[in-house]
């Protein structure tokens, strides 16, 4: 970030910083990490932040690290994320998101009759794969989401 | 090769020598099926039958299978006298059942069922039908028909009726893929198999043709596997009555057909196949229906360890 966002943004002493989200993904980036119920700390959204490769968004969360399996659900709808950890005002380490190939309770499965969306005690899984797009296929009914992956997430 | 313990959930956990092996061991149960030898295969053997949703053929063929072989069927019998009515979900019914029997059928009206009762069971699951899912045993009963009836090899079949709902249609065209046929597809426009089943098809080693009309290809292929048009598919009632009327096979369709052709379908029929046709050389559709019972057989045999391939 320059200096002119800096000052809409304040730089933050520990934390991560998810950097190059999809714009107007980051709220859902929120929902994803369970924020605001899961985190103590401040957090900061940047909306439409111009970048490099055009716009993106940039979420700040202060006092929480996140832990690998945090950081691939985002990977779901942020692809080009990069994920900051920070410590004393540093970056203390650096990484891309990093597409899982399977996921589970993160999104529902779009066939109303899929057992997954019955009462059952059972939480959502899907195998993931890139064929061009993401695509999520639902282990138990087979349905396949490529598209809305944000408008799903559980 | 390996069955002892596994789940029969889909036919896409099943590669082509799999398939082979139990349509082999089938064979080989035949005269068993047939009442002409007896088996203690599994004796002492109980299979929990479990369906939530009605049906006939696939239940009893299931249970004679099962007394067949020497073994013992445990029937839930009716949803609304069970626990389920109670509001049980798959999941304790299937962890309670587990305790009961050796293997469990299960039919059920919702998609990925089956997956479900397979993480929740120590014991084989069989998939007697998920919903709009998975429906495998009929899948190689359908393979087992045409091997028995016809061939695998090099096979040219149609498939009539409609292409866009049926789950026996979308299986078996799966599994027909592995052997590499030539498969046209017959059917309204509003019933067309999805595109995306058909492009997949076709990277699986299959030529895939469409076709409008029963006619064309009674000539060209070696076996026409009809499927049920259901009216409710249809907002307008006169609608279906022209489809149901032009996707339909009568003897004098058949008059010119080679000896060799062979119609089938999973039954029940409504009028897709004239009753006159039954009588011909051509009708396996009653065959077919028996032959669920020695591939189930064959299935149960070989994931209670009973038979090792």
């Amino acid at each position: 970030m320059n200096e002119e966002q800096e000052l809409r943004v304040k730089r933050i002493e520990n934390g991560t910083v998810i950097d190059h989200i999809n714009a107007g993904q980051a709220l859902n980036v929120l929902k994803i990490l369970g924020i605001p119920d899961s985190s103590q700390g401040v957090v900061s959204v940047l909306l439409n932040s111009p970048g490099k490769f055009g716009i993106k968004d940039v979420v700040k969360i202060e006092n929480r690290e996140l832990n690998v399996r945090e950081v691939d659900k985002i990977a779901l709808i942020a692809p080009n994320a990069t994920i900051n950890i920070i410590r004393n005002f540093n970056v203390s380490q650096k990484k891309k998101v990093h597409i899982p190939t399977f996921v589970e309770g993160v999104v529902r499965c779009v066939n109303p009759n899929c057992i997954s969306n019955s009462n059952e005690p059972v939480t959502s899984k899907f195998d993931v794969s890139v064929e061009g797009n993401l695509i999520l296929r639902c282990t138990y009914c087979g349905r396949s989401i490529s598209e809305d992956i944000a408008k799903n997430l559980l | 090769m390996k069955f002892k313990g596994h789940h029969i959930i889909s036919m896409t956990s099943f590669s082509r020598d799999m398939i082979d092996s139990i349509l082999e061991t089938a064979e080989r149960m035949e005269p068993i099926a047939l009442g002409k030898q007896r088996s203690d295969l599994l004796t002492g053997k109980i299979l929990a039958v479990l369906f939530f949703e009605p049906s006939t053929r696939t239940r009893m063929s299931f249970e004679t299978a099962m007394y067949r072989l020497g073994g013992n069927v445990l029937n839930l019998g009716s949803v609304d006298a069970s626990s389920i009515a109670k509001g049980e979900t798959l999941a304790d019914t299937i962890r309670v059942v587990d305790g009961y029997a050796d293997a469990i059928v299960l039919r059920h009206p919702k998609e990925g069922a089956a997956q479900l009762a397979a993480e929740f069971s120590t014991i084989p699951i069989l998939n007697a039908g998920d919903g709009a899912g998975h429906h495998p045993t009929q899948t190689l009963l359908d393979l087992y028909t045409i091997k028995r009836e016809s061939h695998l090899e090099g096979l040219k079949i149609a498939l009539a009726g409609d292409l866009k709902y049926g789950r026996t249609v979308h299986s078996l065209c799966y599994a027909l893929s592995l052997y590499g046929a030539e498969i046209t597809l017959i059917s309204p426009m509003e019933l067309r198999m999805p595109e995306e089943i058909i492009s997949d098809l076709e990277k699986r080693g299959a030529k895939v043709t469409e076709s409008d009309t029963i006619e064309d290809a009674i000539n060209e292929v070696d076996v026409i596997y009809m499927t049920r048009i259901q009216k409710e598919r249809f907002p307008d009632p006169a609608e279906y009555e022209k489809v149901a009327n032009r996707l339909k096979i009568t003897p004098e369709l058949l008059t010119d057909a080679r000896p060799e052709l062979r119609i089938m379908h999973p039954l029940p029929r409504v009028n897709e196949i004239d009753n006159g046709v039954d009588e011909t050389a051509h009708a396996c559709y009653f065959k077919q229906a028996f032959y669920g019972v020695p591939v189930r057989m064959a299935l149960l045999a070989l994931v209670l360890g009973a038979i090792e391939i």
